[in-house]
C-alpha cells in the first residue's frame, strides 16, 4: 500500500466556455479572429475608446439560456453584469465585464459517465457571462497587445468541489464539453482555445473533515491536461503534506511539455477588483416564456442519446466515437427510430470505424456538416440484413456514401457488389462447380468426413460468381448436393 | 441675446463667421478651447448650396470638449486627452448636425467634468460672462459663456449633478438636465454613467425645447436611453408647484431666496398654487451622490492607461510605472481625489458599507420624489447657494465646493429633468437662477412653464 493512498484529492473546475456568436459579447466586431491579423476585429467598443458603450448580444443571452438546459439550470429571470476591475494591457477598459452578483445560469448538474459505465454527478454552482480580455505576447523589451479577442462572449461555468479523481475530473470536462457542443452553445474547438479549464485542487487525508489548502491550475485547454494536471498535482500536494510542509494556496501553470505544474502567483497577490453594477447595462429580464422559446431549440445532449442506445447493446468505445461527433450521433438514432435496432446498430458500428482515425478524447469538432441521407443508411442496413451485401462491402459502401455518394443498391450494382441469395442462380453455379473435374478431390474428401474441404468448394462457387454469391447459401446448397 | 431663429434663412457661412468672430472677440474668458473653423466653413457652404437642410439649417454651435466631435481634438480639457482626435462623433452632434446646425468650436470644463467651477481644466479657467474675476459654473462653463455672450444661440453640455444648470444660473441663461437616458449618451466621455446626462444651453426655453426634441430619442449604441418622449407626454393638470423648504434655509444666500420667490409670484400669476414641501432625504444627497459618483467615475476613467491613446509617460522602465506616472500625469488633482473616492468605496469590505448603502438611500429619494409628484407638476427651487463666486475661492476647499452642489445633485440622483432659468441679477449684477425640477419624462412642460414666465 503506498503512502497516496492515505489521501484524497477535491477538485473543482472553471470552465470558460467561448460562445458561437458572429459578433462580440458588446460590439458589432467579427467575432471569428482564428488566424486573423492581430488587431484587426476590434471595435471601437472593445478597443475602450472614450464614449463607448456596451450594446449587449442578444444572441449570446440566447446561448447562455441553451447552457442553461444542458447544465440542468434554472435560468435567472434577472441577471446583471458587473464591473471586475483590474489593469492589464489586455484589458482595454481597465475592468472586464462579468456577472458578479446575479448570474444568468443558476445551480445545476452535470452527469458525466465514468469507465466502469456509472455516471458521476457534478454540481454547478453557476455559470455567468463575461467578456473575454485580449492576449499579450512578450518580446525582448517590449509587449505587444492582441485585442483581436477581447470582447469575445464568454460564459463561465463554475462547478461545485464535487469530483475525487483525476478520471472524474477528464470525465466531467469531457462531458460539459459534449453538452456545450451540442446545445449549439460553442464551436468546442480546444486547439482555439473555445473551452479552458480552471482546475482547483486540494489534498487531504482520508476521512479528514476539513479540505486541504488548494492550488488552481490556470489555462488547461485539453482533456487530457486536465487528468494529467490533476494527476500531477496530487502526488505534489502529498509529497508535501508528507514532508510536514504546509500547501501553498496559490495560482499555477501547466508545462504541457514537461507535464508540471508551475507556480505563478500566491494569494498575498491576490487583486481588489472593486466589483461594481454595470451601470451602462441595464438588467437581462427573462421571462419563462421567452426562456422555454429558447431552449425549444436545444437539441437532443448526450445523455439522452445514450439512454436511447442502451437497447443497442453498444460497446462504451462505439458510444464515445458516435458521440463525439454530432452529425453521426444524429443520424445513427434517426435510422434506430425509422429502422430499428439491428439496422441502427449496423450503422452505428460503420460511424465508430470511420471515426477510429481521430483521437476522440480531444476531439476537435470542426463539424463539418455530414450530408448522407438517412434513407440511404437505412437501405444500405436493410441490405446487410438481407445478405444482400456482404458486411465487407457494406463497409465499402458506406464509405461512399460518406464521401458523398447516393442509393447504395445502384452503387452496388454499380460495382457489382450485390449478393446473389437467388437459390436457382447459384444452384446453377453449384452445378458447375461440383461437375468441374477439380472439384472431385475435395468432394471425395467431404464425403470422407473431412468437411473443411468444403471451403475449396464454396471458394470456386464465390469466384465463379465473382464474388456476388451468398456464400453461406452456396454452402447450403453444396451439402444438399452432395 | 440672440435667438436660433434670428440664425434660420440666412447665410451659413456668414453665420459661421460672425460666430468665429465673436468667439475670438472674447478669447479672455478662455470659454473655448478650440475652434473647428475649417469644418465649419466647409459644412456652412453646404448649407448655403442646399446640401445639407433641416430645422437648424446654418445655425452654429458649440459643445462642451467632452463631446467626440470632428474638426478639433477632443480633450476632455485634460491633458490625458490633449491630442486625442475622435475617430467618431457623438450621437447628439451627429444629429444636431442631420438638422443642419454648425459646430463652430469645443467649449472649456473641469476636467473630465469633475467640479463645479471649470477651474479644474488643464488649461485654465473659464471666465464668468458678467464678472471676469469670477467662475463660470461648471463643469460646463465655457458652453454656458458662450451662449450668454451670444456667441452661439446655443450649446451643449452634460450634467452629472449639476453641471448644466449651475453654469447657466451663473451666467443667466437657460440649462437643462434631461430625464436621464433622454439623450444618448454615445460618443461623450463618460463621467458617471448612472447620472451623466446631455443637454443643452440657450437664451430662452424654446430654443433649448427644440434644440433637446432633435437630440433626444432611443440609440441603439446606448442601451439606457428611453424610447421618444419628448413630445407625446400629458400636459401639467395639478396646477400646484411645490416650494422645497430645506432651500430655503439660511444657508441659501438671501438674494438666492428672494429670487426664487420672485418667481414663484410669476407661477401664481399663471395660475399655478405654491406649497412649501419637505424634501427631507435631500440632506443625505451630497452623501450619496459623493459614494456614487466617483466609484462610478473611478472605474469609468481606469481605461485612460497610456496603452492605446492619450498621454503615455516618457521613458518608462516596467508596466507599473507606465500606469502610475501617465495617469499622474494627465489627470488634474481633483479628477485623482475622485479616482481615490471612488476606489476606496468600492474595495472588498467598503462595498457594502457606503456603495450598497448609497444605492438604498437613493431609492428612498427616488420615493420621495415619487410621492411629490402625485401632487404637485413640478418642485421649485435655487440652483445654487451662491451667485458665481470669486476665481480661486473655494479652489482650497474640496468640502465647500462639493457643498455647493447640494440642490443639483438629488434631481440627478433621481433622474429626473430640472431646468435652470434666468431670475435677473444680484444687487452686484451677478446672474441669478432659480431650478424646476418635473416628474420623469415631463422635460418638454417645464420647458414650456419656464417660456410662459419668460413672456410675463
Amino acid at each position: 500500500m503506498s503512502v497516496y493512498d492515505d489521501y484524497e484529492m477535491t477538485i473543482g473546475i472553471e470552465c470558460h466556455v467561448q460562445l458561437a456568436t458572429k459578433t462580440k459579447l458588446f460590439s458589432p466586431a467579427d467575432n471569428d479572429a482564428r488566424d486573423a491579423e492581430p488587431n484587426s476585429k476590434t471595435h471601437q467598443i472593445d478597443f475602450g475608446l472614450p464614449g463607448m458603450l456596451p450594446v449587449l448580444n442578444k444572441h449570446a443571452v440566447e446561448l447562455a439560456v441553451r447552457a442553461g438546459k444542458a447544465l440542468n439550470s434554472p435560468i435567472a429571470h434577472v441577471s446583471r453584469f458587473d464591473r471586475k476591475h483590474y489593469f492589464y494591457p489586455d484589458l482595454p477598459k481597465g475592468y472586464q465585464t462579468s456577472q458578479m452578483y446575479n448570474p444568468i445560469i443558476l445551480a445545476g448538474y452535470v452527469d458525466a459517465p465514468l469507465e466502469d459505465g456509472s455516471l458521476k454527478r457534478v454540481r454547478i454552482d453557476h455559470a455567468h457571462m463575461e467578456e473575454d480580455a485580449g492576449k499579450l505576447t512578450h518580446h525582448d523589451g517590449y509587449s505587444l497587445v492582441d485585442l483581436n479577442r477581447a470582447g469575445t462572449p464568454l460564459i463561465e461555468i463554475v462547478s461545485e468541489p464535487d469530483m475525487h479523481s483525476a478520471e472524474e475530473a477528464k470525465a466531467y470536462v469531457s462531458e460539459l464539453h459534449k453538452l456545450m457542443v451540442y446545445a449549439g452553445v460553442t464551436y468546442g474547438n480546444l486547439y482555439h482555445g473555445n473551452m479552458r479549464f480552471d482546475v482547483n485542487i486540494s489534498v487531504a487525508k482520508k476521512g479528514a473533515t476539513e479540505l486541504g489548502k488548494r492550488a488552481e491550475i490556470k489555462n488547461l485547454n485539453s482533456f487530457r491536461s486536465v487528468e494529467r494536471a490533476a494527476e500531477y498535482e496530487f502526488k505534489r500536494q502529498v509529497d508535501i503534506l508528507e514532508r510536514g510542509e504546509e500547501v501553498v494556496q496559490e495560482t499555477r501553470g501547466w508545462n504541457d511539455d514537461k507535464q508540471i505544474t508551475i507556480s505563478q502567483r500566491s494569494k498575498e497577490d491576490a487583486q481588489d477588483y472593486r466589483y461594481m453594477p454595470d451601470p451602462d447595462i441595464p438588467p437581462v429580464v427573462l421571462t419563462d416564456e421567452v426562456i422555454a422559446e429558447i431552449q425549444s431549440k436545444v437539441p437532443m445532449l448526450p445523455g439522452e442519446y445514450r439512454e436511447k442506445w442502451s437497447a443497442l447493446n453498444l460497446d462504451k468505445s462505439v458510444i464515445n466515437s458516435l458521440l463525439s461527433n454530432q452529425d453521426y450521433a444524429q443520424i445513427t438514432l434517426e435510422v434506430q427510430e425509422k429502422s430499428g435496432e439491428a439496422s441502427a446498430k449496423r450503422v452505428a458500428h460503420w460511424f465508430a470505424s470511420a471515426l477510429t482515425a481521430s483521437d476522440e478524447s480531444d476531439a476537435q469538432t470542426d463539424n463539418e456538416s455530414i450530408r448522407v441521407a438517412v434513407d440511404d443508411l437505412i437501405e444500405l442496413a436493410e441490405m446487410t440484413e438481407k445478405s444482400e451485401v456482404s458486411s465487407t462491402n457494406a463497409k465499402e459502401l458506406f464509405n461512399e456514401l460518406l464521401a458523398g455518394a447516393k442509393n447504395p443498391r445502384k452503387l452496388a450494382e454499380e460495382k457489382n457488389l450485390l449478393q446473389v441469395s437467388d437459390e436457382s442462380a447459384i444452384a446453377a453455379i453449384v452445378d458447375e462447380v461440383l461437375n468441374d473435374p477439380a472439384s472431385a478431390a475435395s468432394i471425395a474428401d467431404i464425403k470422407a468426413g473431412k468437411d473443411k474441404a468444403i471451403g475449396y468448394l464454396v471458394g470456386q462457387v464465390m469466384k465463379k460468381s465473382k464474388g456476388q454469391a451468398n456464400p453461406s447459401l452456396a454452402q447450403k446448397l453444396i451439402r444438399e448436393k452432395l | 441675446m440672440s435667438k436660433i431663429s434670428d440664425f434660420i434663412g440666412k447665410s451659413a457661412v456668414e453665420n459661421v463667421k460672425e460666430a468665429l468672430r465673436r468667439a475670438r472677440e472674447i478669447e479672455e474668458y478662455n470659454a473655448l478651447l478650440s475652434l473647428t473653423e475649417e469644418r465649419a466653413l466647409e459644412r456652412a457652404a453646404r448649407v448655403d448650396a442646399g446640401e445639407i437642410s433641416g430645422r437648424l439649417a446654418g445655425v452654429p454651435f458649440v459643445v462642451k470638449d467632452n463631446f467626440l466631435a470632428f474638426g478639433a481634438p477632443t480633450t476632455a480639457a485634460s491633458k490625458m486627452l490633449e491630442n486625442f482626435n475622435a475617430p467618431l462623433q457623438a450621437t447628439a452632434v451627429e444629429k444636431l448636425e442631420a438638422e443642419g446646425a454648425i459646430c463652430i468650436g469645443k467649449a472649456n470644463l473641469d476636467a473630465f467634468a469633475h467640479g463645479g467651477s471649470t477651474e479644474n481644466s488643464a488649461f485654465g479657467p473659464t471666465k464668468n460672462a458678467a464678472d471676469e474675476t469670477r467662475v463660470a459654473g461648471g463643469s460646463s462653463g465655457g458652453s454656458a459663456v458662450v451662449t450668454a455672450l451670444d456667441v452661439v444661440p446655443f450649446a451643449l453640455g452634460t450634467d452629472t449633478g449639476g453641471s448644466i444648470r449651475q453654469p447657466a444660473s451663473f451666467n443667466g441663461v437657460v440649462g437643462i438636465k434631461p430625464t436621464y437616458g433622454a439623450v444618448s449618451r454615445y460618443g461623450v466621455v463618460a463621467m458617471a454613467s448612472s447620472t451623466d446626462t446631455i443637454g443643452c444651453f440657450a437664451t430662452n426655453a424654446e430654443d433649448t425645447d427644440l434644440v433637446m426634441e432633435i437630440m433626444a430619442g432611443r440609440d441603439d449604441k446606448d442601451m439606457t436611453t428611453l424610447p421618444d418622449f419628448w413630445n407625446n407626454q400629458p400636459e401639467f393638470a395639478k396646477k400646484k408647484i411645490g416650494l422645497v423648504k430645506q432651500c430655503m434655509t439660511d444657508d441659501v444666500d438671501a438674494e438666492v431666496r428672494q429670487k426664487t420667490l420672485d418667481y414663484a409670484e410669476k407661477l401664481k400669476q399663471l395660475g399655478y398654487e405654491i406649497e412649501e414641501v419637505d424634501l427631507s432625504m435631500m440632506q443625505h444627497s451630497l452623501a450619496m451622490y459623493y459614494i456614487i459618483v466617483p466609484a462610478e467615475l473611478s472605474s469609468n476613467l481606469a481605461r485612460y492607461d497610456g496603452v492605446r491613446y492619450g498621454h503615455r509617460a516618457a521613458e518608462v522602465k516596467t508596466l507599473a510605472e507606465l500606469y502610475g506616472r501617465s495617469r499622474n500625469e494627465g489627470f488634474m488633482t481633483e479628477n485623482k481625489r475622485r479616482i481615490m473616492i471612488g476606489s476606496f468605496v468600492l474595495s472588498s469590505g467598503f462595498f457594502d458599507a457606503y456603495y450598497m448603502q448609497a444605492q438604498k438611500a437613493r431609492t428612498l429619494l427616488i420615493d420621495e420624489f415619487k410621492k411629490l409628484f402625485t401632487e404637485y407638476d413640478a418642485l421649485l427651487m435655487p440652483v445654487a447657494p451662491t451667485p458665481a463666486f470669486k476665481i480661486g475661492e473655494n479652489a482650497s476647499d474640496p468640502i465647500k465646493m462639493y457643498l455647493a452642489d447640494i440642490m443639483t445633485v438629488p434631481a440627478s440622483l433621481a433622474g429626473l429633468p430640472a431646468v435652470s432659468a434666468p431670475v435677473g441679477n444680484s444687487d452686484e449684477g451677478l446672474p441669478i437662477g432659480v431650478q424646476l425640477i418635473g416628474d420623469y419624462k415631463s422635460d418638454k412642460n417645464l420647458l414650456k412653464l419656464v417660456s410662459e414666465v419668460e413672456k410675463i
